[in-house]
């Protein structure tokens, strides 16, 4: 199957394969080489929720290797008139060779891959996937790291809700991290998350403490607290603003130890870490071009170049 | 005293033996038997057993339960015997099975899963993700259910 709904999709195989052609792909993400690999081809872009990176991200990827974007949100679009996903799907799967989607409910893009017969790549649902993310925070960690194992790996913040780091811990401990956990006790990744990935063999500590959690880790994975997410604004103000990194907080962190976020940032990074050598998120948010380039060609059954030249 | 003895034998319908003790009720609500109508059901529990130690027996009277109503047995009692009795003979013996997937058999109750929107035209489908004790997981949000919730939510 073509589509990439959760990372089970993947095999570790596929997935290095995947992050080795993103390497390749670098020059062309950065528009330094063209390579119209994807010339005729539609992508959908389906955002049934807010997004910034990801949609433009994906439009760059697509755009760059030569193939064209339909841009779709529900705002304005027969969704709005009470359009069900299924008849959604039925009407891109006539108009797109490949179609990435975003969706408030959890399960809706697994819905749609059923549905129709184009690749489906699942850019979030609910609080449940968001592989391509994984897939390019994986390759944010080998480019620093150059392998995941034995990695310490801390992740930090919304643990409940937040889909980044559900889908991530599954793929980090696949390849040998160890996690440490830090969220307040309302916002603990759920209990069945934390079972699967112990009952994998994963080494896994919980924490309300990031301070504690700087000087043993590899990778800090900060995340957003997130306010749309929250039943109840009273249970968000107890929360907000409860992890803050800054530049003074890098003095106890090991050499080469990377900070990493999804972003958006509300107050979470304070903006002095941005120039300090720890600061990745950035570079993160621009790796999404090359991986979601190689994750396009996969799934429209393109090859990449052994050698990508200027 | 045999089990067998402590209800006549029926004349046509189904016979549900090697219930585990207890669940009997659980069988009746699991296979939707419409306890309104008029054929009449058996029920025997807690009887001694040399398989099982002590088991529950199920007799419903003129009502052949299908292969896919068998099924849903299976998440109770896996190891169920059944009879097709016709006449007052068996007729036939039926083997329940635990399918790998349960389509359309109970509901996910996650508020946030996409077989919340009742316009959408999907099945509710459940995986089996562990035998014993019984555990599944919602196909598309992965929400999991124990039997206890299956009985619940049953459609």
């Amino acid at each position: 199957m073509s589509d990439v709904v959760t990372m089970d999709d993947l095999s570790n195989e596929e997935i290095l394969s995947i992050l080795e052609d993103s390497v390749r792909l670098v020059p062309v993400a950065r528009g330094a080489v063209h390579l119209p690999l994807l010339e005729g081809k539609v992508l959908a872009n389906m955002f049934y929720e807010n997004s910034t990176r990801t949609r433009m991200s994906f439009e760059t990827a697509m755009k760059r290797l030569g193939g064209s974007v339909l841009n779709f949100s529900s705002i304005g679009t027969s969704v709005a008139k009470g359009e069900t996903l299924f008849d959604t799907m039925q009407m891109v799967e006539g108009y797109a060779d490949i179609a990435v989607i975003r969706h408030p409910r959890q399960g809706a893009a697994q819905y749609s891959a059923d549905a129709i017969d184009i690749p489906i790549l699942n850019a979030g649902d609910g609080a449940g996937n968001h592989p391509t993310q994984t897939m390019l925070d994986l390759f944010t960690i080998m480019e620093a790291h150059g392998t995941i194992e034995g990695l310490n790996v801390v992740l930090v913040g919304d643990l409940r809700y937040g889909r980044t780091v559900h889908s991530l811990s599954h793929a980090l401990i696949r390849f040998g991290a160890e996690l440490t956990l830090v969220s307040p006790e309302t916002l603990m990744m759920p209990d069945e998350i934390v079972n699967d990935l112990r009952a994998s063999g994963a080494t896994i500590s919980e924490s309300t403490d990031l301070v504690a959690a700087i000087p043993d880790a590899d990778v800090i994975y900060m995340t957003r607290i997130q306010k749309e997410r929250f039943p109840d604004e009273d249970e968000y103000a107890k929360v907000a603003g409860i992890y803050m990194l800054g530049a003074k907080d890098m003095d106890d962190a090991k050499d080469g130890m990377i900070v990493m976020h999804p972003l958006p940032r509300v107050s979470e990074l304070h903006p002095s870490l941005d120039s300090t050598v720890n600061a990745r998120y950035f570079q993160q948010a621009f790796n999404g071009v090359p991986t979601r380039m190689a994750l396009l060609c996969r799934s429209l059954g393109v090859e990449i170049p052994e050698e990508v030249k200027k | 005293m045999s089990e067998m003895r402590r209800v006549t034998a029926i004349c046509n319908g189904t016979v549900i033996d090697h219930i585990p003790a207890g669940h009997a009720l659980q069988v009746i609500k699991m296979l939707r038997i419409d306890t309104n109508r008029s054929n009449p059901v058996s029920l025997v529990m807690n009887v001694p057993s040399d398989k099982m130690g002590r088991k529950d027996l199920l007799k419903i009277e003129d009502l052949e339960l299908n292969q896919e109503e068998l099924d849903r047995l299976a998440l109770i009692s896996p190891n169920a015997s059944v009879a097709i009795i016709r006449n007052y003979g068996v007729a036939e013996k039926r083997v329940v099975e635990l399918a790998e997937e349960l389509v359309n058999v109970a509901r996910c109750t996650f508020s946030n899963c996409v077989t919340q929107n009742p316009r959408e035209p999907l099945p509710q489908k459940l995986v089996l993700y562990s035998r014993d004790p019984i555990e599944v997981r919602c196909y598309y949000c992965g929400k999991r259910q124990v039997l206890d919730d299956i009985i619940d939510n049953l459609i």
